[in-house]
């Protein structure tokens, strides 16, 4: 059972990766968008972090997918032409490099991987909020806590360059 | 319940620096509707004021070494070498801002707490002992820098300056952070010490794969920061089109701080896989010396000249990082503070000469500087030379100790090609030297305006500092020795 969920949500997911990047109009992009966040929400859950999920529902599924899709819409961004100007050879060597790649690093976690330390559904515990909640205040507060000036640098940022003198 | 949920008073006396520049850069944006239109030049003192007293406690901090927070930072001799470094280059960027701001009427808060919210960062940088730490400082160093190289919004150099490097230093990000969670997931720690621990256990061979997988994807995250070939291409455009005193900052503290984070994790961390990664360091290195020398020799744009020529300058730390030796990690430290001098005074020069709008930038515009302001030219007569590595400059024993740690561990191919780059480099500076000695003045050099107090500092200071380091390496070196035995 929990594996036929995995296989459906990680289905869905890698399809609405692939309609994000294939798609032509930006609101259809950011839908796909939507569609890779919340099943990556449900493989989350799968594995124990039930904050970590609720969290990209109401984080990215929610507040940033909403910015997104309203910035696309006060710009008023059509479908993008068919302009993109890419040779077919460069394309089919994308496409094979890619593969290649993927297959390479699928081979090398396969081969490399002990079985016995893969992930089993539900072994995981610590994944509550007040699990997490406790590692933030204790072992990583600095980082917690200096992300905050991270956060000062792109508000003071965002008016620098938005604002209308220097 | 944990012990605590406060930490003691060495902890935060440890990170004391990073809370006083953090402070003092909210207190001046709280400061400047409070001033009025003319007593904004009062900001500058106040940044270079913040930056000494964090200098103070940075030297205080490493009375008391030890890690703090919870194994999260960790202050040693190491992390307070970039440290005092990161905050001197920080020093000498606000003394040469000031005047430059005046005049292209860009004078503002913003630009100082962005100034020292970056140093913040790359402290944070020096002094981190987790990737996580790492990361966030990358990215607050980052982030502030990108933004400052676009200051100028209305200058279209600027716009494309700070996009290019917005977006490939994203991208590069990327990579950074997704090698972090390859090594998460293979080891189950971000702890440096730990992960080092954890690949020196007797029976984990089976997943050295996946931690060189992990050592890949970073080495492509820090070399883009420290602009090492084959991750080059952005420096020479974002250099150029960034403000001169922003370009200056750029090239010497960011830089300092991303070679202390690449140091420390690739000779703690993943010191256990040294064979895996120095083949890709040793070429990275040839590459970078190579690319930066060839190009720099055809550019007539001063601040692309010196941008190639940062780029191989990279590509000499490179040879030391390769060398994977505790020499190695004391001469990498050394030529970055000599490069750090040399290169802050180069651009000094550069900022006072383009006046306004940045216009003069063409080496050909410097003709006759050396008969119209000898005292300027003599200064960057002494920072071309010791560029080049003249002996009595810092440059010389910079060069001299990177080759030494080189010929030690035995990579004897490497140190003979980088000498035979350094040659070709005495081309482009000398260059730059005859135009401003033998050809006639012109236009730019007779209406160039005598050298303003914070600039004249810079050059003095920076200049002192270069041949002190060239008369007496010993002063640095030994700091540099002593504390380059890492904490593992």
């Amino acid at each position: 059972m929990t594996a036929l969920i995995f296989f459906l949500f990680a289905g869905i997911a890698v399809f609405c990766g692939i309609s994000l990047v294939a798609q032509t109009h930006p609101i259809a992009s950011a839908l796909s968008l939507i569609g890779v966040m919340g099943s990556l929400a449900i493989l989350y859950l799968q594995l124990g972090g039930e904050f970590i999920a609720a969290a990209q529902m109401i984080v990215y599924a929610g507040a940033i997918m909403v910015l997104f899709v309203f910035v696309i819409m006060l710009l008023n961004a059509g479908a993008e032409g068919t302009s993109l100007r890419v040779s077919a050879f460069a394309k089919y060597l994308g496409m094979f490099l890619l593969v290649a790649f993927l297959g390479l690093i699928s081979f090398i976690i396969q081969a490399m991987l002990p079985r016995t330390e893969g992930v089993v559904f539900g072994a995981f515990k610590g994944g509550t909020t007040a699990d997490v909640g406790m590692k933030l205040f204790t072992v990583y507060l600095l980082p917690f806590e200096v992300t905050s000036v991270l956060i000062l640098i792109a508000i003071l940022g965002a008016i620098v360059l938005a604002r209308k003198e220097i | 319940m944990p012990a605590s949920f406060v930490p003691s008073a060495t902890d935060y006396l440890r990170f004391l620096p990073e809370i006083i520049m953090i402070a003092i850069g909210a207190l001046i944006m709280l400061l400047e509707p409070l001033l009025g239109g003319n007593k904004k030049d009062s900001l500058s003192g106040l940044t270079v004021l913040g930056f000494i007293v964090a200098l103070v406690a940075a030297i205080m901090a490493n009375g008391m070494p030890g890690t703090s927070f919870s194994n999260m930072l960790i202050v040693d001799g190491f992390g307070t070498f970039f440290r005092v470094l990161v905050i001197g280059v920080g020093i000498l960027t606000v003394l040469s801002s000031a005047q430059y701001l005046k005049r292209e009427h860009a004078a503002s808060a913003e630009y100082y707490a962005l100034l020292l919210f970056s140093v913040t960062g790359q402290c944070v940088m020096a002094t981190a002992n987790e990737l996580i730490m790492i990361f966030i400082g990358l990215e607050i160093s980052s982030i502030a820098t990108y933004i400052l190289a676009g200051y100028l919004r209305d200058d279209k150099r600027n716009n494309e300056a700070a996009l290019k490097y917005f977006l490939l230093g994203s991208f590069a990000t990327a990579f950074l952070l997704y090698g972090i969670a390859w090594i998460y997931g293979t080891t189950g720690t971000t702890n440096l010490m730990d992960i080092r621990a954890y690949l020196l256990t007797p029976g984990v061979q089976r997943n050295m794969v996946l931690a060189g997988t992990a050592a890949a994807l970073m080495f492509v995250g820090f070399a883009f920061k420290v602009s090492a070939a084959p991750f080059q291409v952005w420096a020479p455009d974002v250099y150029q089109g960034a403000p001169a005193p922003v370009t200056l900052f750029m090239s010497a503290g960011p830089k300092a701080a991303a070679f202390a984070v690449f140091l420390r994790v690739f000779m703690t961390a993943f010191e256990p896989i040294t064979s895996r990664w120095e083949p890709f360091v040793w070429s990275s290195a040839l590459l970078t010396m190579v690319i930066g020398n060839f190009a720099a020799l055809s550019q007539t744009n001063i601040k692309r000249l010196l941008a190639y020529s940062s780029i191989a300058h990279a590509g000499y730390v490179m040879v030391a990082i390769a060398s994977h030796s505790q020499i190695g990690v004391a001469a990498a430290m050394f030529y970055l503070a000599a490069y750090a001098l040399m290169n802050v005074g180069a651009f000094a020069v550069i900022t006072h000469f383009s006046r306004q709008g940045e216009k003069f930038l063409e080496v050909e515009d410097l003709a006759g500087l050396g008969w119209k302001q000898p005292v300027t030219a003599a200064l960057f007569t002494i920072f071309l030379l010791s560029l080049i590595g003249v002996p009595l400059t810092g440059g010389f024993f910079g060069k001299f100790y990177i080759f030494k740690a080189a010929l030690d561990a035995n990579l004897i191919w490497l140190s003979v090609l980088g000498l035979l780059n350094s040659a070709v480099a005495a081309y482009y500076y000398l260059r730059i030297i005859v135009v401003m000695y033998m050809h006639e003045p012109g236009d730019s050099t007779v209406t160039l305006q005598p050298l303003g107090a914070g600039i004249a500092a810079t050059l003095w200071a920076t200049a002192l500092g270069t041949l002190i380091l060239g008369i007496y390496p010993s002063l640095i070196l030994n700091f540099a020795t002593s504390s380059s035995v890492l904490a593992k």
